[in-house]
């Protein structure tokens, strides 16, 4: 008896420790949205979405982060396959390589893109000797975005190849299917819903992408201002625009969580 | 008990991060501390100001914050705690003024400065007159509608556009080059000495004897330049007003002035 109500006045005890941890986090997480939302009325928010500096960061940010994300997975599927199927000399300096960016400051990642494809860059030259430039420009803006977002998918479409019993292609092949046409018909199947995961969480990466994007691309309206620049710029002139950016943005991030958790099953984020 | 030392080494962060959180503010015990926020275009002189003011006022500590104005303009309504605010322009700090939230006696101009056009030494652009802006495919760097130094740069280049010597299309045809607006004049600066533009339009005072041999400059004439005005002034919400007011009455002074001049600006 004795016993028993000791162990259970320390659970209750535990559980109000942990219910005012969890408020205190989600209060925490919450307040600063709330403070956004606080600050602009509905009708302010509809009349700053006809704002050009607005419509023109949306419209590039979705524009260039949807190209980012398409060529990531475009080339990050064929990598993560290999890298979780096949041993090969390198393999560990190429997966370390490709999680580089996750960790470097994206300052960091800016400078060293103008310091390759800048004008006087290691690689730029050659272009601007044909009067190509990359860096100022949308395709910049794109660039950078791939460096910063393209870890999040590949990490997490490796994952999800490795978690795929090999028995599958083993069996399919053994039936006289060659390989590519296993991989599309077999694998992807399989994998779908972890891939996607990984690929709105590059998505999410690259909408959100400032550091890189303003030091490599520069910051012009409809050219290179995505919508983090233009929350930037804003905020020193015009505050409704930059808070019915912020509140778009916070918008997207809700809608993409809700998918990768609810609509993916299969996915586990890592 | 594994994590014993769980709860202990808790208790000494949450300590930690309390008792930093609540001094945080505060400076060595008998030192003021002073923080003036400065439009970036000061930053090499009042950085040499802050250093000589603290030795021979051994009571004050100088805390610098430098941004575009706007965006200084923009942390004091949110609240930043400044004492004192340095703008590249009147618009910004009399913004400030309009909405009480500067002590209005204390505002006065303390310098003027003149805007020029700047290529990197090397030239890639082949910019050698004004009119080579102009040229399609030129790659110009200015600053936001909002800094100072880039509502300059279109004071400017409006009144060449209603000149007949570069007649109505200059305006249109040179900011139809323009590849990025930077915040900061400092990030003008910092692309044309990277090389990566052609060209931008900054302060006179930013061309300073250590990266004079970086640029190659091209001067506005006084038609069209603007003479950039900065007013001082004291912040209202400042703890330290005293100290806030004898800091401006340095910069107005003979050594606060010397300096100016040093760092090319003109006096009012």
């Amino acid at each position: 008896m004795m016993g028993r109500r000791y162990f259970k006045g320390r659970n209750n005890l535990l559980t109000i420790g942990a219910g005012v941890l969890i408020t205190l986090l989600v209060i925490f997480i919450i307040t600063p949205i709330l403070g956004l939302f606080s600050r602009i009325t509905f009708d302010q928010f509809i009349a700053s979405l006809s704002d050009p500096v607005v419509w023109n960061a949306l419209v590039l940010s979705l524009f260039t982060a949807g190209i980012s994300t398409f060529v990531i997975i475009l080339v990050g599927t064929p990598v993560a396959w290999i890298n979780a199927r096949h041993r090969y000399p390198g393999r560990e300096i190429v997966d370390t390589l490709i999680d580089l960016p996750l960790v470097l400051p994206p300052t960091v990642a800016g400078l060293a893109l103008l310091m390759a494809f800048g004008r006087m860059g290691l690689i730029g030259r050659f272009f601007y000797n044909f009067g190509i430039s990359i860096a100022f420009t949308t395709l910049a803006v794109i660039i950078a975005q791939i460096f910063v977002s393209v870890p999040f998918y590949i990490r997490q479409a490796r994952a999800s190849f490795e978690q795929l019993d090999a028995m599958y292609e083993n069996a399919a092949q053994s039936l006289g299917s060659p390989p590519v046409p296993t991989f599309f018909t077999v694998v992807l199947p399989l994998v779908k819903a972890g891939l996607i995961g990984g690929a709105i969480m590059s998505f999410a990466r690259a909408l959100g992408e400032f550091g890189a994007t303003i030091m490599f691309a520069g910051n012009f309206q409809g050219r290179t201002q995505t919508m983090p620049l233009a929350i930037y710029t804003t905020m020193q002139g015009d505050l409704n625009a930059s808070i019915t950016l912020s509140v778009i943005l916070i918008i997207i991030s809700f809608l993409m969580i809700a998918v990768v958790k609810f609509k993916l099953r299969g996915y586990t984020p890592r | 008990m594994k994590f014993s030392w769980i709860i202990p080494v808790t208790a000494v962060f949450l300590a930690a991060i309390l008792l930093t959180g609540c001094t945080g503010n505060q400076a060595e015990p008998g030192k003021t501390e002073l923080t003036v926020f400065a439009a970036a275009s000061l930053t090499g002189a009042l950085t040499d100001m802050a250093e000589a003011y603290e030795t021979s006022h051994p009571g004050v500590t100088i805390v610098t914050n430098f941004d575009g104005s706007q965006a200084l303009r923009t942390q004091i309504e949110q609240g930043a705690s400044a004492d004192v605010f340095l703008s590249a322009n009147t618009k910004q700090l009399y913004a400030l003024r309009d909405q009480g939230l500067m002590e209005n006696s204390s505002i006065g101009l303390f310098a003027k400065n003149k805007l020029a056009v700047i290529t990197p030494a090397s030239n890639p652009g082949n910019i050698m007159t004004l009119d080579d802006l102009a040229r399609p495919g030129t790659r110009l760097v200015i600053g936001t509608k909002d800094v100072p130094v880039g509502d300059y740069a279109r004071q400017i280049l409006t009144k060449m556009g209603n000149d007949t010597a570069y007649g109505p299309s200059y305006n249109s045809s040179v900011r139809a080059n323009v590849i990025s607006e930077e915040t900061t004049v400092t990030g003008v600066v910092a692309k044309v000495q990277l090389g990566e533009a052609d060209a931008g339009i900054v302060y006179e005072s930013d061309i300073t004897p250590e990266n004079r041999n970086k640029f190659t400059v091209i001067a506005i004439p006084d038609t069209f330049n603007v003479i950039a005005e900065y007013p001082a002034g004291v912040v209202a919400a400042s703890q330290h007003k005293e100290e806030a007011a004898a800091f401006l009455a340095y910069l107005n002074g003979e050594l606060g002035r010397a300096t100016l001049a040093k760092y090319g600006f003109a006096l009012p």
